[in-house]
Parts: C-alpha cells; structure tokens; sequence
C-alpha cells in the first residue's frame, strides 16, 4: 500500500484525445498534450473553458468519457498508479482538512501511510513549513489563516509528499498581488528542490510568463496552442493575442467624469 | 432508488474489507465514541426515564383497573429492552450523531477534502467511515444497555407516585425480574447494533455523495436522518420477526 521511494525525481505526462461531457454538454473536445520530465507547463484559458476539469483527469479524481492520461506511460485508471508514482496536488481552495490542525494536514501523508514515525514527522512538518515560509504555525487551524497562508501550508503538504508529479489549480487565486508573487516563488523553489514535474492551471498571465517552460492555452475545451511562453505572446491567433493583451479600457479623464450641469434633486 | 441501496451495499462491503486499518484509525475512532456516546448520555438519559415513566402512566391505571397491576413491572421492562430503548435510541441518535456525520463528510465532499484525500492515495472509506461506523456500532448499544435500565427506573417511580396505580418499587422490580430475561436485554442489544449500522452506513453514505454548496449539505443531512429512521422502522419489523423465530 505505501507508495515506494521515487526512482525519479520527475515524471512524463501525456494525454490522449481526452474526452469529457457532462450533462450533455462536451467540455473536453479531444485534448492531447505531452509534458517533459522536470517541465514547468501551464495550461492557460478563460474561465470555463476546461482547466480545471482536465487539471482533475491528469491526477485521476475525474473519469474520461474517452482517451486517456499516461504518467510515464502507465495510464491513471490502473489501480496501483498511485502506489507507484507520488502525486500532489495543490487546490484553488487549498482543500485543508478543517477538523486538523496545519501540522496534522501537512503530515497527514506520512503519517495515513505510516513512512516516519511521529517525532520524524513533526521534524519533516517544521522544516517544510518553514521552507514555504510558516514558522510556529503548526498549532493553528485552517480557519485561523489567511487564503496565503492556506496555499502555502497546501504547497507544504503537498512538498512532504516528496512529489514526481505536482499539480496546481490557480494557484493565485483570491490573492493580493504580492501574495501572488510570493506563491509564484514558492512554485519556482519547487521545482528547484524536488525536481518534480509541476502542472499550473491559471488565467493569470504574469503568474504563467514568470515561471513556464512551456505553455497551453485552452478554449472552449480545446488546446488552441502548445510552446513556449515567448511565441505563446507573439502567437497571431486573435483568440490568443486578445488573451494575453487583454485589459480594462482606459479610465475616463476627470474632466469627462465631472458633470459641468449635475441633475436637480 | 436502487442506485442508492447497490452504492450503500458497496460502501458498507468497502468498509468491512477496511477493517484491517481499524488499529490505524483508533484515534479517529476514540474521538467518534466520545462525540456519539459521552455527547449523548444526557439526552439519552432523559428520553428513557421519561418513555419508562410515560409507558408506566399509560398502562399501570389500565392494569390495575382490571387488578393486573402486579404484571406492570414485567410489562414496561420487556417493553423498554425489546422495543423502545433500542427503536427509540437509534432515532435519536440518527438524527444527533446520522446528521453531524453526513454533514461533516459532505462538507468535506464540497470544500475538496475528500478529493485532497484521493491525491495523497488515502482511502476515505478507511479514513471518514470506518472510524464512525465502529464508533456509533460501539457506541448505540452501550447507550441502549444504559437506556434500559434508566427506563425500568422511570416506570418504577412512575408506578410508585401514582396513586392509581399504586404498585411499590419492589414489587415493580419483583414482577420485572421474574419476567425479563437476560436473552430480552441481548435481544436489544442485538437489534441496536444493527441500527447502529445502518445509520452509520446511510449517513456516511449521503455524505459522501453531496453536491453543490451550503445548500446541498442541508439536504444531505435531511435525507441522512429521513431515511436512517424509516429504514430503523422497517428493520426493527424484520428483526423482531427474526428474532422470535429464533426465540422459539
């Protein structure tokens, strides 16, 4: 049952004419993908458009209609995928179990498969939150937190699992700018530490530019461009170039915005 | 319909087959046991005194009436340890301890615990249900074997106040031990625990296929208890008529 030590630090994704409807309606139209050991990929796309869901079929909690996910060519349906490759993954909403503690969530992992006994696991839970950047929070509960700090302790447990394969669902989310810089860091000190092949679901494009090998972008459940962020931004597919130059329109001059003859009340 | 029953079958098949993990979970399961059985004892308390005291007032005028006065002790302690410890007992923890279970796994269904479980490879059947069905499956049955007694002392006092019935403490007790067996508490007993499984399964069930918000919790949780105390009805039918087959 417990998962073996990882052979490598990283694993290859591929998926194959994945194929989703739900409620007649087809949200995945036949996507195919293939990641590199090690890459940073970033799936892009408007809200609604099928992140999430194909987020959801690469880690195994959604079943395809048809096609298929391979993690370093064994497919995700197998039963014994989990036990012999480590996967994390890091939710919008961080997904903490309420009812623990942040030490109990973050050691959760060892501690339900029983890899390190408890005084080595509240070392490993210590030194994890600290490199995330959470000291003396270990006592705390999820509520007690900020959204942030909820994401960091997610990417903490996420970091115990000593992944292959890690995945992220808009990461940034629900942050303020600079909490959204930090976690962009920490997905960047990642990759640096564990070597672990990461896949980032989000719509923020200074998130997506700053830490991508490479990017898709996706739309209306179809992948509309697979590369590198640069030619992604000088892609001349108008559905892509109005994704990445999008913006609001330009403030009104206070001029226009000051009525010279303001109604009677 | 059905489709619940053959999900509900497999969840509790799933649970048994997780048993082997039961020493892992005993935290989990200590925690569980102190919610429904110390969280209850009060209210369990209460119930039964007054339901001994009640099934006392109702009948003990009847019987003396007609000079049977001498059979009330006999008749409220087959009463309580057969039917209505274990009947009422289920009911009331269906709906304590049933609705804070299905409320608390599907909650943990909406917010992504349980997909976070799934990502880290831990089965949520060994970690969310086992230790709640071991839990209310220990539990429910010490409570009825405490409810017993506690009704027989009710139904006593009630026959002792009342002057229309006048019977003594003794002689209530007399009556209640020349009648009652310690097979009619085992009986009860019985019938508990298997109450006690199939709200834990119903609960742990709705639970766990909740959907959408705040709003389909409610609604969880209002089936969870609907259908633990109908399905507690028709089993103690069933059971009842089991047992006096085996009984003969």
């Amino acid at each position: 049952m417990n998962p073996p030590a990882p052979t490598t630090p990283c694993v290859s994704v591929e998926v194959r004419d994945l194929r989703k409807s739900f409620h007649a309606q087809e949200v995945l139209k036949g996507i195919n993908l293939k990641i590199a050991p090690g890459d940073i990929f970033v799936i892009m796309g408007p809200s609604g458009s099928g992140k999430s869901v194909l987020l959801k079929h690469i880690i195994g909690l959604l079943e395809p209609d048809s096609g298929d996910v391979l993690i370093q060519g064994d497919s995700i349906a197998s039963p014994d995928i989990r036990d012999k490759y480590r996967m994390a993954m890091v939710f919008q909403s961080a997904a903490l179990l309420t009812s623990l503690n942040v030490a109990e969530n973050v050691g959760i992992y060892l501690a339900e498969h029983r890899l390190r006994p408890p005084g080595e696991i509240a070392r490993m839970v210590t030194a994890q939150l600290e490199a995330v950047g959470l000291k003396g929070v270990e006592d705390r509960m999820p509520n007690e937190l900020s959204g942030g700090m909820q994401k960091r302790v997610a990417i903490a447990r996420a970091l115990v699992i000593d992944p292959q394969l890690i995945l992220f669902d808009e990461p940034t989310s629900e942050l303020d700018p600079l909490m959204a810089v930090v976690v962009g860091g920490e997905i960047l000190k990642l990759k640096s530490l564990t070597q672990a092949t990461s896949i980032v679901v989000t719509h923020d494009r200074e998130l997506a530019f700053g830490i991508a090998d490479r990017v898709a972008m996706i739309s209306g459940g179809e992948i509309l461009f697979v590369g590198a962020p640069g030619e992604f931004q000088s892609h001349p597919d108008p559905r892509i170039h109005n994704f990445v130059d999008a913006h609001l329109p330009a403030r009104r001059s206070p001029s226009l915005r000051t009525d010279p003859n303001p109604p009677k009340l | 319909m059905f489709q619940n029953i053959g999900e509900i079958i497999v969840l509790f098949w799933r649970t048994v087959q997780s048993l082997p993990l039961a020493w892992h979970q005993r935290r989990k399961f200590f925690d569980q046991l102190f919610e429904i059985g110390n969280g209850s004892l009060f209210m369990v308390c209460i119930l039964s005194l007054f339901i001994g005291g009640v099934l006392a007032l109702q009948t003990g005028p009847v019987l003396a009436e007609r000079g049977l006065s001498y059979v009330l002790g006999g008749m409220v302690g087959l009463s309580m340890c057969k039917e209505l410890a274990p009947v009422m007992l289920a009911i009331l923890i269906a709906g304590r301890s049933g609705s804070a279970m299905s409320a608390e796994i599907g909650s943990m269904r909406v917010y992504e615990e349980i997909d976070a479980l799934r990502t880290m490879n831990i089965d949520p059947v060994a970690y969310l249900v086992l230790p709640r069905m071991l839990a209310i499956a220990v539990a429910l049955p010490a409570l009825v074997l405490f409810a017993i007694p506690v009704g027989w002392l009710g139904g006593a006092l009630v026959s002792t106040i009342n002057h229309q019935i006048a019977v003594s403490f003794d002689a209530f007790f007399q009556d209640l031990r020349q009648v009652v067996q310690m097979g009619d508490i085992l009986n009860g007993v019985f019938k508990s625990f298997v109450f006690a499984l199939a709200i834990g399964i119903i609960s742990c069930h709705q639970g766990l296929i909740t959907r959408g918000g705040p709003r389909g919790i409610g609604r969880s949780v209002t089936k969870a208890v609907v259908n633990s105390i109908v399905c507690i009805l028709i089993l103690d039918y069933f059971l009842t008529r089991f047992l006096l087959y085996v009984q003969k």
